[in-house]
């Protein structure tokens, strides 16, 4: 260690390390952890912030990748015909991330080439969104529709359109604040980081986070899945009930 | 304040949904009206996906007519052989629009279908309304009254499957009602309305029912549409938001009280001439957006996996 005065944090961080990586018999040049591993989407939930923090030993420059679940996508285009806009051309992208954000301590355009800006899928631009299985389209199609999803996720703040920053406090520690917005979808997470030293990445991170519903919420969305013919009756039921309080209430009235 | 929609996946704010349930319910008491066809598309403009809007209003109009029928059915204003037949063909009419709402879906033209659906019915019923409302006022102000016919005989009376209904004093054939039941419960199960606003017309008009039978009638079988989309919807394609459907019926019951002792200060004539320019303002924003040039000719769907 360089430093005589680490924080007791760093300390911690470290030590974390050590017993997160037993495996690694080498010292880590990058080590990182989330303020939280699970986000509960409760009643209230209208978004949130999750800390990434860690450290790197020796010079470099740190970025983080984080992907939601891969999901199926169907992009559709409207046209013109009679005068009303419908829906008409579409193409199906399969294993598209249902959540992306990237952060980055400088453009990782200025230290990455563009072959490794593709390979860590660095940037929404770089993600590997290909076309699923049968689907009729010619190569220009695909890169409309492809900048279309982009496009539209980001709209919806789903893939954040602009990369964010990963500060460093002093030489090693670094931190970086990711925002998952209120409609955030749920599943297992992954948050990368990439320690970046002359265009290679010397080491990586990677760190689970759960994106999950709690509470009454959660047990209504998982009820109206797994039991959906109980799920109506029971719809029904209390609106008839809500139905006949409401005519006794203002009877008396 | 805001809460979290489970089904439809968004936080909403609990008085921007009170609010709007309030002011439809207002409405509905004004006119006496379900108003499912203007809480679809309000829902729909404040971010709520479609078929969620659908599934989960069907499940608000449930609510509405179990209270608005209690006090029909006190001053024994329902029909309810005739409300049986009419069941009969809803309950197979909202099936089927169940089923078609899932297969337009896939195909992803459900917007399209339920925008056009919209335009058109909103379109025809508010200019047809305004119409004859317009007359009315025009012929209170000269003074003349005025008979209409009291009863029809058209090819419509030579169908088979004759049937009597006392209460409405009616002797007709029973495909009459039925088909109507079907057509009503098909656009209830795409459009998330329960329809009156085309039953209580074809009733009128085309069944020749005596007018005080037919809200009770239209909203007694409208329970049960409504409850079997609700079920469909549910089942199939798990659009019914509970949490939503109980604010909207919230402030629905309690916009509806306020809105019935409003109703009693306008003229019949009046309230109709209002309610149809209401439904042609629906009708012209929903046309607006369909003919308009999009912000963004893509658009994402996300097909459930099974």
């Amino acid at each position: 260690m360089t430093r005589t005065s680490a924080p007791s944090g760093f300390l911690a961080l470290l030590f974390l390390a050590l017993l997160v990586l037993p495996e690694r018999a080498r010292a880590q040049d990058l080590v990182a952890d989330l303020s939280e591993h699970l986000v509960a989407i409760t009643a209230g939930f209208t978004g949130t912030d999750v800390l990434l923090f860690g450290a790197i030993e020796g010079p470099g420059d740190v970025v983080v990748v984080v992907t939601g679940p891969a999901h199926d996508v169907i992009v559709r285009r409207k046209d013109k015909l009679l005068g009303i806009w419908l829906n008409a051309k579409s193409i199906r992208f399969s294993g598209a991330p249902s959540y992306y954000a990237v952060a980055s301590s400088r453009p990782p355009g200025t230290f990455l080439s563009d072959a490794i800006l593709g390979r860590l899928e660095v940037g929404a631009n770089n993600l590997r969104l290909i076309p699923a299985e049968g689907q009729k389209a010619t190569a220009e199609e695909i890169a409309t529709f492809r900048a279309a999803l982009i496009r539209r996720k980001q709209a919806r703040g789903l893939y954040q359109d602009s990369i964010g920053d990963v500060n460093f406090i002093g030489r090693t520690l670094f931190r970086t604040r990711l925002y998952l917005p209120a409609n955030v979808p749920t599943g297992a997470y992954i948050v990368t980081a990439y320690l970046i030293r002359d265009n290679d990445v010397v080491s990586a991170q990677t760190t689970p986070l759960l994106i999950s519903k709690i509470g009454i919420g959660a047990d209504a969305y998982e009820f109206a899945y797994d039991h959906s013919a109980a799920y109506g009756v029971i719809a029904v039921i209390i609106a008839v009930m809500a139905g006949w309080l409401a005519s006794v209430i203002f009877r008396k009235s | 304040m805001y809460v979290y929609l489970p089904i439809a996946e968004m936080s909403v704010n609990v008085i921007l949904i009170l609010g709007m349930g309030w002011v439809v319910g207002f409405l509905s008491g004004v006119f006496g009206v379900g108003g499912g066809f203007l809480m679809t598309p309000l829902l729909i403009f404040i971010g709520i996906p479609p078929a969620v809007a659908v599934g989960t209003q069907a499940n608000q109009i449930v609510a509405a007519s179990v209270s608005g029928v209690i006090a029909h059915w006190r001053r024994k204003n329902v029909d309810l052989k005739m409300g049986m037949v009419l069941l009969a063909g809803g309950i197979f009419g909202s099936t089927v629009g169940v089923w078609l709402f899932s297969l337009l879906q896939n195909l992803g033209q459900i917007d399209l279908i339920i925008s056009l659906l919209y335009v058109i019915l909103l379109g025809t019923v508010g200019l047809l309304m305004l119409q004859e409302s317009v007359r009315a006022i025009l012929r209170r102000r000269r003074g003349v009254a005025q008979r209409g016919r009291l009863h029809e005989h058209n090819w419509l009376h030579g169908l088979p499957l004759k049937m009597r209904f006392r209460r409405s004093k009616l002797y007709i054939s029973a495909l009459l009602p039925f088909v109507l039941g079907v057509i009503v419960g098909i656009l209830s199960a795409i459009m998330g309305v329960g329809g009156s606003f085309i039953m209580m017309p074809a009733m009128i008009y085309l069944l020749g029912m005596p007018t005080a039978m037919v809200v009770g009638t239209s909203l007694f079988q409208v329970i049960f549409v409504t409850a079997n989309v609700t079920f469909l919807q549910a089942y199939q394609n798990q659009t019914v938001d509970l949490f939503l459907a109980l604010l909207l019926v919230v402030g629905g019951v309690v916009g509806a009280q306020f809105g019935s002792r409003f109703g009693t200060y306008l003229r019949g004539e009046q309230l109709r001439a209002l309610l149809a320019l209401m439904v042609l303002l629906v009708c012209g924003k929903l046309l607006f957006d369909l003919v308009a040039t999009p912000g963004d000719f893509y658009s994402l769907q996300y097909p459930v996996l099974r």
